[in-house]
């Protein structure tokens, strides 16, 4: 196969050009050369880097989560005993006067759950999606202009939200599903913590949210004792977040400084007792029959413990927690709205 | 409309289905996901893709079917799928239309002329399906025929002889010299029928998807196109897709489309052993393109845009005729046509192919499979890193089904899923195997998609049940990919004293397959030497202020007592605060020891499936402290781990 190649070679000139000076052409290779010199000159002095790269690299500007709680509920909690999950949030609520006392008219509303897990709702490792869908509900009707649900799930996100149905629940309400883009994270530093310094946290859902409202159920946790409302902030981690679990009391407890959330509500009506935080068989899980609604987590936790037959003095992340002042880990001392929807009335937490 | 336009727009068309496909193999229920959509179509439409499977595994797979109307209709069209279907080859034709649109007719005549390299093609096919085929005689000579296998076999065999038939008619004209190759060809292979014995080096590899165009092309956009170009839309995935290797991948897609700038349609013409498949049917189609008469005016603009260089002015090379039509469209005449009979200038069926070249192409693909496989990759030396996909088959049944089309890849929800590199062997090249580090979570419990999508089902297509070993499978338990392994020199609270356990937590199984051995370390000793309620002063033990009061911490006296341990609320360079309660309070000048308290990880492989989420999770990030390797997979038994 032949080709036609290009000529490379111009061809010669006719006559050979005379020896000598060529004013015209001098100037022009001048003027040529003089702005190759420039313009590299200028290139050097402009990109000139005298020190080269830091250590710490390229910084990325850092960010605050803002404080979300209701100075005058503070210290509400209503603890309702019940086998459906539904009615159960719908009388929590009632006890604590009202969603419309938390979220207000055109209130962005963040809702972060627990979808950490690719697993059916039945396995109980997510936050349950009947429970989502109607507190979704409850917060559009109170007035809310939108409401975004997100988490960054330890398994694939997209697997997470589908299996566990989250997305679909966060669909069916209206609400807006978040997924954990690699553009939404960025670094944080918690005053006063020793751990999440400079690191980064799933912040884009966050912005312009005005009402943030933890949801998530209550489950054992061999680490840490049980996954309940302070831990399920751990979702908003990004980076390689395993590594806190080498303190994992603290990390906890940094966690509940990093978000103040308008009301976290704990769904103990079933509790994974065992095999926990993943389960993985309904053999795992026990009806506990608790639905806790709290602004404050650390009670809400502190009452959690005992669905799992633990005392607060046995998971030390909340007398962590109680002692950097975000709680109360005595959450009778709140004085709990106490609500039974079961025939017999018998409050098995007493 | 001209036919031109036509071909033109039923590439456009297909071309664009390919892509939807792509596209559409994600895991929703969305309608751009994957919810019935035909996404094998192109792979399953591909006749060499079913024949070098059918050959190396003995069976046509579900809808590797669809290949039979392929051949049907090639057998009587022509080579139709080269220009108006196959997505590879509108890529081709395109991208050689737009090198060549300046140039003039004459050089555009002497890109398009006939090349003797177009026989290479052939020799490539002849290759990869010796290899694929080393294993089909024995696999006749010791089949239980049932009818209906029976046909299927006799008419595979008699479409075989009839291409040898012809390859040996071209090869060897004289009859008497085709009766002796032919007579001395059937005791060749009747002999290595008889005496050698099929086993893990002696056997058949599927190697046709490193070439073949629509595996070629389907790895190449799912594995390289849809995640480079989402990196920046971020579209399909939450998290950014990475495959290893993709760089090979890359190279071998990127050098088959940059060569048409040398020769148009340069991989069709030269390389495509699909293209030589269908030329070989295609050469007796009964309708073809050619000329009406022996003498036209001789002003060659036919040859001018002749897609498969198959030289329509002179004596048309048939099976090189990709049916672009666009001779129809030049030719000022009206010569050219499509038609029942043949080019009245006169045709060369096939190009000259040399009876060495043929020989050698054939003994080369059937020794290939040995000379790969001496390395005992397939067998004794096993690569424990090679972590296949649940429903893979055992590795010997695998590389004879494995078509290399990265489907599997593509629809792994979690990318778990990866090509394997060229240091597995060559055999093991872009087949699908685990890589924990790679993705968002090791292989998810509740899910089997890649052995749903196989068009081979070289990963069968298990149910959840299967997978997970419940209902009907609950005596098999189970699918296992592999073994965690605990590496102590690596693990934070073995190696280095510092609670972690990671891994355990996120073992998806119930019960879970890791394991928690309670230890309690020393990291300090010291002497009580002043006490205040809780708040015990201690010599001798030098401490970091606030690091002992996370909950992980006790204090317990020397003779290590359990039942005397305290935890400890809070401490200071040189004392401690403990948590009130507990039946031991030390006295003053009481030696004492600092413990951690450490859950260490241990594996129970009865019940680890080797899913690899513990290593995913694993914080240790460079190589991990908990790694899976294949040992105890269910698909080879060879390989177990336990009594």
């Amino acid at each position: 196969m032949s080709e036609d190649k290009p000529d490379l070679i111009a061809p010669a000139p006719a006559q050979p050009a005379e020896p000598g000076m060529d004013r015209r052409d001098f100037l022009r290779r001048a003027l040529g050369a003089g702005l190759t010199v420039a313009a590299a000159g200028a290139l050097g002095w402009g990109l000139y880097d005298p020190k080269g790269p830091s250590a710490a690299g390229l910084a990325q500007a850092p960010v605050k989560l803002g404080d979300y709680s209701i100075k005058s509920q503070a210290g509400k909690m209503a603890v309702v005993r019940a086998s459906q999950r539904v009615p159960a949030l719908q009388a929590g609520l009632k006890a604590l006067g009202g969603l419309e006392s938390f979220i207000h008219k055109g209130d962005r509303v963040l809702i972060k759950v627990n979808a950490g897990f690719a697993t059916p709702p039945n396995l109980g490792a997510t936050t349950n999606p009947e429970l989502l869908g109607e507190l979704i509900k409850q917060c559009l009707s109170a007035g809310a202009q939108r409401v975004v649900v997100t988490d960054n799930p330890i398994n694939d996100p997209q697997s997470c939200f589908a299996l566990t149905g989250i997305g679909q629940a966060t669909q069916a309400a209206g609400g807006v599903l978040m997924p954990p883009l690699e553009r939404h994270f960025h670094p944080t530093t918690v005053e006063g913590g020793r751990l999440i310094r400079d690191w980064p946290v799933l912040y884009g859902p966050f912005e312009g949210v005005t009402k943030v409202i933890g949801l998530c159920p209550v489950k054992d946790h061999h680490r840490s004792g049980a996954s309940m409302t302070m831990k399920n902030w751990y979702g908003l981690l990004g980076g390689r977040r395993n590594i806190f679990h080498q303190d994992i009391h603290t990390i906890i407890a940094e966690l509940a400084m990093l978000v103040r959330p308008t009301l976290v509500i704990l769904d103990g009506v079933v509790s994974m007792i065992s095999n926990g935080p993943t389960g993985g068989s309904p053999d795992d899980l026990k009806a506990t029959g608790t639905l806790i609604l709290s602004t404050d987590q650390v009670a809400a936790d502190a009452l959690g413990a005992t669905l799992l037959g633990k005392t607060p003095a046995d998971l030390p992340f909340i007398g962590n927690a109680a002692t950097r002042g975000l709680g109360s880990s005595d959450w009778r001392s709140l004085n709990p709205q106490e609500v039974s929807l079961l025939d017999q009335g018998a409050s098995a937490w007493a | 409309m001209g036919i031109v336009s036509v071909r033109r727009v039923s590439q456009v068309f297909f071309f664009a289905w390919f892509l939807w496909f792509c596209l559409v193999s994600s895991l929703g229920e969305q309608y751009w996901q994957l919810r019935g959509w035909p996404v094998n179509w192109f792979l399953q439409l591909d006749p060499l893709a079913a024949l070098a499977s059918l050959l190396a595994s003995g069976s046509l797979y579900s809808g590797m079917a669809w290949a039979v109307l392929t051949i049907a209709l090639t057998a009587v069209l022509g080579r139709f799928f080269c220009s108006w279907l196959c997505p590879f080859g509108a890529m081709h034709h395109f991208l050689g239309w737009l090198a060549t649109r300046r140039l003039s007719a004459r050089q555009q005549m002497q890109k398009n002329q006939p090349h003797a390299a177009q026989a290479i093609k052939y020799y490539l096919l002849l290759g990869l399906l010796a290899a694929a085929g080393a294993q089909t005689l024995h696999r006749l000579a010791g089949l239980p025929l049932s009818l209906g296998g029976a046909a299927g076999w006799l008419s595979l065999l008699a479409l075989l002889t009839a291409l040898a038939a012809l390859t040996v008619r071209r090869l060897w004209p004289q009859p008497r010299q085709a009766l002796a190759a032919g007579l001395a060809t059937l005791a060749l292979l009747l002999g290595l029928c008889l005496w050698t014995s099929p086993g893990e080096v002696i056997g058949a590899s599927l190697q046709s998807g490193l070439l073949d165009p629509i595996p070629l092309v389907q790895r190449s956009v799912n594995l390289i196109l849809l995640p480079a170009l989402d990196a920046a839309a971020g579209k399909l995935w939450v998290a950014a897709r990475h495959y290893q290797g993709a760089w090979l991948i890359a190279l071998v897609f990127g050098a088959a489309l940059l060569l048409n700038f040398k020769v148009p349609r340069f991989y069709c013409r030269f390389i495509c052993p699909l293209g030589a498949l269908l030329g070989l049917v295609g050469h007796w189609a009964l309708w073809r393109v050619g000329r009406r008469e022996a003498q036209c005016k001789g002003c060659q603009p036919c040859a001018t845009r002749c897609e498969g260089a198959c030289d329509p002015f002179r004596h048309l090379r048939q099976s090189e005729c990709v049916l672009c039509m666009n001779c129809l469209d030049t030719c000022r005449d009206g010569q050219m046509t499509y038609q029942t009979s043949r080019s009245a200038a006169g045709e060369v069926p096939l190009p000259d192919l040399s009876r060495r070249g043929v020989i050698l192409s054939l003994v080369s693909g059937v020794v290939a499979v040995p000379a790969l496989r001496l390395g005992g990759l397939v067998g004794p030396n096993w690569s424990p890193a090679l972590i296949r996909p649940p429903g893979a088959l055992g590795e010997e049944q695998f590389v004879e089904r494995c078509l290399k089309c990265g489907q599997c890849m593509r629809v792994c929800p979690t990318n778990v899923l990866q090509p394997t590199g060229l240091e597995r062997g060559l055999e093991a090249l872009w087949t699908p195997s685990l890589n924990m580090r790679i993705g968002t979570s090791g292989c998810q419990l509740n899910c089997v998609a890649c052995g749903q999508i196989c068009p081979t089902a070289a990963i069968r297509p298990i149910t959840l049940e299967e997978k997970r070993g419940q209902g009907a499978y609950a005596n098999a338990g189970p699918l296992r990919l592999g073994t965690a392994f605990v590496d102590r020199g690596r693990c934070l609270p073995w190696a280095m004293d510092r609670p972690c356990i990671v891994c355990q937590e996120n073992c998806p199984v119930s019960p879970k397959a890791i394991v928690t051995r309670e230890q309690y370390s020393v990291l300090a000793r010291g002497k009580v030497t002043g006490r205040q309620s809780d708040t015990l002063s201690l010599a001798g033990a030098a401490l970091i202020p606030g690091r002992l009061g996370t909950g992980d911490y006790f204090l317990q006296p020397m003779s290590g007592d359990a039942a005397a341990r305290r935890r400890i609320r809070e401490n200071g360079a040189d004392n401690v605060n403990l948590l009130p309660g507990g039946a031991w309070s030390p006295a003053e000048g009481e030696a004492v020891e600092v413990v951690v308290r450490l859950q260490q990880p241990q594996i129970d492989p009865s019940r680890c499936i080797g899913c690899g989420v513990c290593e995913h999770e694993c914080p240790v990030s460079g190589q991990r402290a908990i790694r899976v390797s294949a040992e105890n997979e269910s698909r080879s038994p060879k390989r177990s781990l336990l009594l």
